[in-house]
């Protein structure tokens, strides 16, 4: 079996182009492909497509994508406290499309799934439906929404074996499932590759029909955006 | 006295049924699980949780267990993780019982207006649409008026829409408001003690009526 497992983060970007269309995982930091995205800036492919729920926060991981100037065009539900894309958003060098959430993802889902288009309520009467089809079901107005393709998911995962079933890891999980439905190559960068076998079938979270290709990338930084705790009653470990 | 935030969210916490899923906004809601008292809740964070826990102890945060203001949280004893895609088939699909959430203005028709201020900032939507559209219950849990003293509570929204006609009730400093398809403005379900009904009406841009065959 032709084994999906690449040698290094350089080797598993080596055919993206300028121009490309590249969908990244996380909720912020969130269960960011560290490695692939800081691949990515390094390589330097400019004019890029990003979709991605947060494009980056703190500067770190996406936001360094923008310092750099390598995105055209942003698909995001929120920008929030991302200082790098509210700079670009206000000297106009990247396109921002602000989707509702769950409608992003939706957008994601038809399009991994041979869906061209599907009708929702969220947004009707609203700036989000402006320009687009609407039309009444039962007496509620609901908006036509379009797939949304890309040409590369970069996602992480807490375990892949080498045909690319994957086992996601608590609220890291979030977008990366389905984009690794829309992509035409998704590449997951996993904490650990496990030999065939070894996630249960029924455990595994996304099939490795949907994956092209697996990185090994055991150590990440894993920022925390919002550090909350509540202080330890004694004798409580 | 207008109610202070700890009495606004024990307010809005009796709205909340036992084993009921909940989605809770940012900013004042977040106040509501310390006055829920034995009523077992799950609580929805669209990032992918049911079944919220508080924050965890100092030193126990796990970076890949957050919530969806991106703060570390725990999870509950019998909650569960999931992707977006089955967060907001939960949101949009009608599986969530209440949402909680502040606002900049709410009309008297049960708009919702929640992401945007013309010419301020722009934060993004977020999940803030579909949790207006596919939420089974909306309440709005707020201060009546603005920083600047302006009514929040008005007969038109005059900022962007987040969702048309969603808000059942609304929960103030000064007390408690219904929507009612029955007539205009906002009805008095119940006045903070030692509020006036006059100190509401002028901290209020539209009618505030008593009642379905309130004397208009």
């Amino acid at each position: 079996m032709p084994t999906k497992v690449c040698e290094s983060v350089q080797a598993a970007l080596a055919d993206m182009q300028d121009g490309a269309s590249i969908m990244v995982g996380g909720f912020g930091l969130c269960g960011n492909a560290e490695a692939l995205i800081t691949g990515v800036r390094d390589k330097g492919v400019k004019d890029l497509t990003l979709i991605s729920n947060n494009a980056g926060s703190m500067g770190k991981y996406l936001a360094t994508w923008l310092q750099h100037g390598l995105i055209s065009r942003i698909f995001c539900s929120y920008v929030g406290n991302n200082q790098d894309l509210h700079a670009a958003m206000k000297d106009g060098s990247v396109e921002v499309n602000i989707t509702p959430q769950g409608t992003l993802v939706e957008r994601m889902r038809a399009a991994g799934a041979g869906i061209a288009a599907f009708y929702t309520p969220t947004g009707a009467g609203t700036v989000v439906a402006d320009g687009k089809e609407t039309r009444t079901f039962k007496g509620r107005e609901y908006i036509l929404e379009e797939a949304l393709h890309a040409d590369y998911a970069l996602i992480r995962a807490r375990r892949v074996d080498p045909f690319g079933n994957v086992r996601f890891y608590r609220t890291a999980r979030n977008f990366s499932p389905i984009m690794a439905t829309a992509a035409a190559t998704t590449i997951v960068e996993a904490d650990e590759v496990v030999p065939l076998g070894a996630i249960d079938p029924d455990d595994v979270h996304l099939p490795g029909a949907f994956v092209q290709r697996v990185v090994h990338v055991p150590e990440h930084e894993d920022p925390i955006e919002n550090r909350m705790t509540r202080p330890r009653p004694e004798g409580v470990n | 006295m207008p109610w202070d935030k700890q009495a606004m969210a024990k307010r809005a916490a009796q709205e909340v049924e036992d084993g009921a899923i909940v989605n809770l906004g940012i900013g004042l809601p977040t106040l509501i699980p310390d006055h829920i008292g034995d009523k077992q809740v799950w609580l929805q964070s669209e990032n992918g949780i049911l079944g919220m826990g508080p924050f965890p102890y100092a030193g126990d945060e796990d970076p890949q267990i957050i919530n969806a203001g991106k703060q570390t949280v725990t999870i509950a004893t019998g909650g569960s993780c999931f992707d977006s895609l089955t967060s907001f088939t939960m949101i949009r699909g009608g599986h969530v019982d209440l949402a909680v959430l502040g606002t900049m203005q709410v009309a008297q028709n049960g708009d919702l207006a929640n992401w945007s201020i013309p010419g301020g900032k722009t934060m993004g939507i977020g999940g803030a649409m579909d949790l207006a559209a596919g939420a089974k219950r909306i309440i709005v849990l707020t201060r009546h008026v603005t920083k600047k003293g302006d009514p929040k509570l008005l007969e038109a929204c005059t900022y962007p829409l987040t969702a048309q006609g969603v808000v059942s009730r609304i929960i103030t400093d000064l007390g408690v408001f219904d929507i009612r398809a029955d007539h205009d403005g906002f009805d008095i379900v119940e006045l903070a003690e030692g509020v006036s009904e006059q100190e509401a009406q002028a901290k209020t841009g539209a009618k505030l009526t008593r009642g379905a065959n309130a004397e208009r």
